[in-house]
């Protein structure tokens, strides 16, 4: 048999979205973040709403998140993504408008904007990538670095007499009347994608009825920064970084 | 008759931005200015023209607010006063660099810090030489009457539009809190989003199969790419020198001297050359309308039959720097200046001018 006869339509188990663009990612083999984008780009695709999809890229490694999905993006300065979406979808109330970010970016320097955001109720959708450290920058603490972690800027540890506690910011954002769905996910193995991509999917379809903000944070992986190979990475995670930022939802209604 | 209304500046403003079609007003309190948000949250233009009215958290916030609007083609504004536009400037260079059309009105007080909550001109570098980081300007309008804060309101979203770059009112306590009568101009509806997806093709409003994504973006890490956008813009920044540049000018062609002033030390100043001129003085007054672009070419045309120049400000001497560039070391160029709120009279200015050239 001609791989051909083998390549029909009838055959095909399995194609890429067309919302995630060709190009190739620059993220570390490895990384969470394709996974994540992937995820979306899917959900969108189900959704049919690409046209009424506005992104809000961070400052970080997602920053380039518009080259990989393929809808119109506005690239936020660090931590001020949530601010752009309000004023995006208060303008557009029609469209689906989501903000990704990284720990550094919405756990740090975003923290104003992303509580407000969530108080008021924005209909938007937040991606939180927590991976525990600042990717981009060169694998410096982040707020959410795990006590005794070894950072660029935290050499010896993180020291909680030092540097304070790790912060579970998703759990304040529970607190949180504004909100209407927050979970913690990973993307660590395939069961693990198919309940963030659920997730995502539920955050999205929240927008659409006005039930306020949904906020997904996925834990994940940086084996650069943590400099662990990829599955060695994973295995990490699951040990150290899942005890502290345990998986499930915080907030349904 | 046009309808004339007595009010005070920062209302008009208001009113302006409800009339002239804007979508989207997001601020956060402070004095001299919070009359403009207070106005608009009277007013509920959302039951009107479907204006959209928010209190950001911070002034952080609202500018990022702009940037998200902008990014949709939509007419959106800020108002704050001097601490809270050094809060925005790092949004203002983002707007600058992403090439977002905007109006940023800044109603000053005096600095520098917490400073005083009364009248100031000491934002004038931060205006007009850039406040945020990296090489951009904006289009700056310094109005000397209410009215003017109306009119300037439509006039700085034509020119954000036309250039697709912030535009900034540069106000002062006094002609924010000052009441005059202020014509209202007819309604203009605001844009629907059939006009603007055909009017600005670059705007992020939903990627449709007939075009490219939209990104709006300040980030380009190729060099080549990067010094391209910086000259992108300085072509901006000199065609805005070449064709917008506003001012007025009182009894300067046969003047011997001239003072340049904008804003409410502008409107002193004209009742300081009247004095002066009931005196026998031929002094005449150069009011610049915009700060950026400045007119150089006008100074530079009196300059010539001048001899001498004085820069009258509620600062220790910004705008002075202009102008003695301007003036390029031909004849003297002056400065009376007052602080911390106290706005001088024109004899206090007169004085100052006579000192000035008797030195």
């Amino acid at each position: 048999m001609d791989i051909k006869d083998i390549m029909k339509p009838e055959n095909m188990v399995y194609s890429k979205t067309p919302v995630l663009t060709s190009t190739t990612m620059h993220y570390c083999p490895g990384c969470s973040h394709g996974t994540v984008h992937k995820l979306i780009a899917e959900v969108i695709e189900e959704m049919g709403i690409q046209e009424k999809t506005i992104g809000i890229s961070p400052v970080g490694c997602a920053v380039f998140a518009y080259n990989y999905v393929d809808i119109d993006w506005q690239q936020a300065a660090h931590g001020r993504a949530p601010a752009l979406a309000t004023a995006t979808k208060r303008l557009h109330p029609e469209k689906y408008v989501f903000t990704y970010q990284g720990d550094g970016d919405l756990a740090s320097i975003g923290t104003a904007e992303i509580m407000h955001a969530c108080n008021r109720g924005e209909n938007i959708v937040v991606i939180f990538i927590n991976n525990g450290i600042y990717g981009m920058t060169g694998g410096q603490m982040a707020p959410t670095t795990l006590i005794g972690m070894k950072t660029a800027t935290s050499p010896y540890g993180r020291d909680p007499k030092l540097h304070g506690m790790p912060l579970k910011i998703t759990n304040l954002i529970a607190q949180l009347d504004g909100t209407c769905y927050v979970t913690r996910q990973a993307v660590h193995n395939a069961a693990a994608a198919r309940k963030t991509k659920r997730a995502i999917r539920k955050a999205f379809e929240n927008s659409a009825l006005g039930k306020g903000t949904s906020f997904v944070e996925v834990v994940s992986t940086c084996n650069s920064g943590w400099k662990l190979s990829p599955v060695a990475a994973n295995e990490w995670m699951v040990e150290n970084m899942f005890p502290e930022y345990p998986m499930g939802d915080l907030k349904d209604r | 008759m046009a309808e004339k209304i007595l009010m005070k500046g920062n209302e008009a403003i208001a009113h302006a931005a409800i009339r002239c079609g804007c979508d989207g007003y997001f601020g956060y309190p402070i004095t001299p200015q919070s009359e403009i948000m207070e106005t608009l949250m009277e007013e509920q233009p959302w039951e009107t023209t479907g204006m959209v009215v928010l209190q950001a958290e911070s002034e952080t916030s609202s500018i990022n607010m702009l940037y998200g609007g902008a990014s949709c083609g939509k007419k959106v504004m800020t108002s704050s006063s001097s601490p809270g536009l050094s809060l925005m400037c790092e949004g203002l260079s983002y707007l600058a660099g992403a090439e977002l059309p905007c109006l940023v009105v800044n109603v000053v007080r005096g600095g520098p810090g917490l400073g005083t909550i009364q009248p100031g001109q000491g934002d004038y570098f931060q205006a007009c030489k850039g406040g945020g980081h990296g090489d951009y300007r904006m289009i700056v309008l310094a109005p000397a009457s209410a009215q003017e804060m109306y009119d300037f309101v439509d006039l700085s979203f034509e020119l954000a539009f036309k250039y697709r770059n912030p535009a900034m009112i540069l106000s002062d306590g006094v002609i924010g809190q000052m009441m005059e009568k202020v014509e209202l101009r007819p309604m203009k509806p605001r844009w629907t989003n059939e006009e603007i997806i055909k009017s600005m093709p670059w705007a992020t409003t939903g990627k449709t199969p007939d075009r490219k994504q939209n990104v709006i973006t300040s980030l380009a890490l190729d060099a080549a790419v990067h010094e391209r956008l910086n000259h992108t813009l300085i072509a901006k920044y000199k065609q805005m020198e070449d064709e917008e540049v506003r001012f007025e000018s009182v009894q300067c062609e046969d003047a011997e001297h001239v003072i340049v002033a904008y804003g409410c030390m502008a409107r002193i100043c004209e009742s300081t050359i009247e004095m002066a001129r009931k005196e026998g003085i031929k002094l005449g007054l150069l009011r610049p309308i915009t700060l950026f672009p400045f007119p150089k070419k006008e100074i530079n045309r009196l300059v010539p039959h001048l001899k001498s120049m004085m820069s009258v400000e509620l600062s220790t001497g910004q705008m002075l720097e202009d102008v003695q560039l301007a003036v390029n070391g031909r004849i003297p160029v002056n400065f009376f200046g007052r602080l911390g709120g106290i706005v001088p009279s024109p004899e206090e200015v007169l004085e100052a001018f006579k000192n000035s050239i008797n030195k």
